[in-house]
């Protein structure tokens, strides 16, 4: 049998809690970032004549067609390439991110603001709001209501992707287990314990989304 | 920005065979892992939807604890630390004797991951219909085999193509994960001929571009799918 | 036939059958009416077991109602639907002939003949390739019927077969089940159609809040209802 040497998890505690804080800020920032980039996008696609919403499609589609791994080394190469200087592998990761997710809550967001039933615009606008303010007071806010549980589900699937920063060495709760796992030679110990983690996270969170979804049902 | 442009760096041999075989490696990949995580799938979908009530928790914990830990994890698990669980002979047969075994992990890691997902749109889709459909089956006669056999798999499946379309879509980008354990698939080879010639741009343009067709050809077929499967008289198989 | 012998049945803390009792001998018709809520269709679902009961118990030709022979039992009573059911990715033939061939294990060829037979019969046959959504409901529910005919049942079941009718199709169906009663059919059928009970029926089962309130021969609970219940839900339903 193999015996487990648990010690080596306890020491190594500190240095996957610093991975783990990068992970959720990592999180935290894209799905701040990707929820307002997503809004923008999915007013702009629903509201502005051609060919703003093609374009707006294509960046859409064209995201949701390509892995998020590829996604990752695009901006990797791309972003020091545009600002002209080296930066961080965080910062690109946060780049990546935040347009690769913000292409999928815009689908979200969109779905939303179209399953609010048309009369309302309309009864906004006859009331004499203009188109913005009519989103701002009107739509947007019975939209957002409705969309809270899918663009939270979304989050915890954003969570787990950011496990993907391992493929640029960027030292998120993963790859600080990763690199624990190679130096004391314990991957079970290692990988179990992330496993773990990463399941009562997920579990608990989306436990939460089902029960924020029924009293929003109500 | 400063960059040397070299698009005819990808026509040129090894990196050509590279990009080509990159393909290969992707579609043989996601296929094969689909046809589990399809098979499986359906399998813990319809427990899901069983009466019993010890089946339908079993399917129940299966795709919670796979939903709950992200892919990455999974191919380290099923990678580094299944074969160090599993009984010597055996963990030595998967890390020695099995021919190609990162390919065979992945398509695990993959068609497992999957099967969580697929499970929970066929639970979906046979929950969706009508309560009616059953009793009338029931009326007639069938028993439990048949009940699903001839009226709630064809019509929950026929409701779930649009999903499981998107479901097929994501095992081909998701497979790219498999890099991570030293699979060459598409994009770990777009990445090798970007680390020979540093020409990243072409590199992974053509990754892109071939994603891109994949997914439409996807798109494609399932639409045909779609097309062949509709019933007539119902307006989509999202209505009732 | 049929014989219901103090039957209860519970939602929760909620009786929906208080200790109901009654029977239809062969080639009876039986008319089960009542407000909405008051039971009927629970009622009449409990006879082939598609609604489990708490207390009493049914037979039908002598069998206990039970979970051991439902399905034999079932493919012998014949049941129309408020909904009609019909299976929407079935054409109208193969709704009528899948049960004789998957329950009763008849040939392709005897279950299509006796399906052709009854469409002629229901005057459907001419729609036998279409798809349910293709059919109005009148002539889906004419298809339901020939469906529960098909297996040559020793009983019918019906449940509000023409509520979810427009008013112009009701008078198709209830041709249908006219006819089917003049040749002795055994019967039993919840409706609001009094017309048609006053033709057809030989007693009438006045049913109110779970209970069975009256149940006699027709004409005696047409001219002179015995309950006030009764006298009001008559002239609910004859004079609006």
């Amino acid at each position: 049998m193999i015996e487990f040497d648990w010690d080596a998890l306890v020491r190594a505690l500190p240095f996957l809690a610093q991975g783990m804080v990068l992970t959720l800020e990592l999180t935290g920032l894209a799905m701040v970032g990707g929820i307002a980039l997503g809004t923008v996008l999915a007013i702009l696609r629903l509201s502005m004549p051609a060919p703003v919403p093609q374009i707006i499609a294509g960046y859409v589609n064209g995201l949701r067609a390509m892995p998020l791994i590829l996604v990752i080394f695009w901006f990797y190469l791309l972003v020091p390439l545009f600002l002209g200087r080296p930066v961080g592998a965080f910062s690109s990761a946060l780049i990546a991110f935040t347009m690769f997710e913000a292409a999928y809550y815009s689908e979200i967001i969109r779905a939303g603001i179209q399953g609010v039933p048309r009369g309302q615009l309309q009864a906004a606008l006859a009331s004499g709001m203009s188109y913005p303010q009519a989103m701002r007071y009107i739509v947007l806010p019975q939209a957002f209501r409705a969309m809270v549980p899918i663009l939270l589900t979304q989050s915890i699937i954003l969570f787990q992707d950011t496990s993907l920063v391992y493929v640029v060495g960027l030292r998120d709760f993963l790859t600080a287990a990763n690199i624990v796992a190679s130096r004391d030679q314990r991957p079970i110990e290692m990988y179990l314990f992330v496993a773990a983690v990463y399941l009562v996270l997920c579990a608990s969170a989306s436990f939460g989304v089902r029960i924020l979804q029924r009293k929003s049902a109500r | 920005m400063n960059y040397n442009w070299n698009w005819g760096i990808l026509f040129r041999e090894p990196f050509l065979g590279f990009l080509i075989s990159g393909v290969q490696t992707t579609l043989v990949l996601a296929l094969t892992a689909w046809v589990l995580a399809f098979t499986l799938g359906s399998v813990l979908g319809v427990m899901r939807t069983l009466p019993n009530r010890g089946v339908s928790a079993v399917a129940a914990v299966y795709v919670e604890v796979f939903r709950g830990i992200p892919l990455l994890v999974w191919f380290f698990l099923w990678f580094f630390v299944v074969p160090e669980l599993l009984p010597q002979t055996w963990g030595r047969w998967l890390k020695r004797d099995l021919p190609d075994p990162e390919f065979w992990t992945a398509v695990a890691a993959l068609g497992l991951y999957t099967a969580c997902r697929v499970a929970e749109q066929v639970r979906a889709g046979i929950q969706a219909i009508p309560r009616g459909q059953t009793m009338a089956a029931e009326a007639s006669g069938m028993n439990r085999v048949q009940v699903y056999r001839y009226i709630l798999l064809p019509l929950g499946y026929r409701r779930i193509v649009p999903v499981l379309t998107s479901e097929f879509m994501t095992i081909f980008k998701n497979s790219s994960l498999a890099l991570t354990i030293g699979v060459m698939e598409l994009t770990a080879q777009a990445r090798q001929v970007e680390s020979f010639t540093f020409q990243g741009f072409e590199a992974f343009t053509a990754a892109t571009v071939l994603y891109v067709v994949i997914t439409l050809t996807v798109t494609v077929i399932m639409r045909q799918v779609e097309q062949r499967t509709r019933i007539p008289g119902l307006l989509s198989a999202k209505g009732t | 036939m049929i014989e219901i012998d103090q039957i209860d049945k519970w939602y929760g803390a909620h009786q929906v059958l208080k200790s109901c009792s009654t029977a239809v001998a062969k080639g009876e018709v039986v008319v089960v009416c009542g407000p909405s809520g008051s039971g009927k269709s629970t009622l009449i679902k409990a006879v082939n077991g598609l609604e489990p009961i708490q207390g009493g118990r049914i037979t039908v030709a002598g069998e206990v109602v039970g979970s051991t022979n439902l399905s034999r039992l079932r493919a012998r009573i014949g049941m129309v639907f408020q909904s009609f059911e019909l299976y929407p990715h079935r054409t109208v033939l193969d709704n009528v002939a899948l049960a004789q061939m998957v329950v009763l294990k008849r040939s392709r060829a005897d279950a299509v003949a006796k399906a052709d037979g009854l469409l002629t019969r229901v005057g459907m046959i001419d729609h036998r390739m279409k798809f349910p959504g293709q059919l109005s409901g009148g002539q889906q529910q004419r298809v339901a019927i020939a469906r529960a005919l098909a297996m040559d049942p020793i009983a019918m079941l019906f449940d509000e077969p023409t509520s979810a009718l427009d008013p112009e199709m009701i008078n198709e169906v209830l041709d249908v089940m006219t006819e089917l009663a003049l040749e002795g059919m055994t019967m039993m059928v919840v409706t609001h159609e009094m017309g048609f009970a006053r033709r057809v029926a030989h007693r009438v089962v006045f049913m109110d809040e779970g209970a069975i309130v009256e149940d006699r021969a027709k004409d005696a609970f047409f001219d002179h209802p015995d309950t006030d219940r009764a006298r009001a839900f008559l002239s609910k339903i004859l004079h609006h």
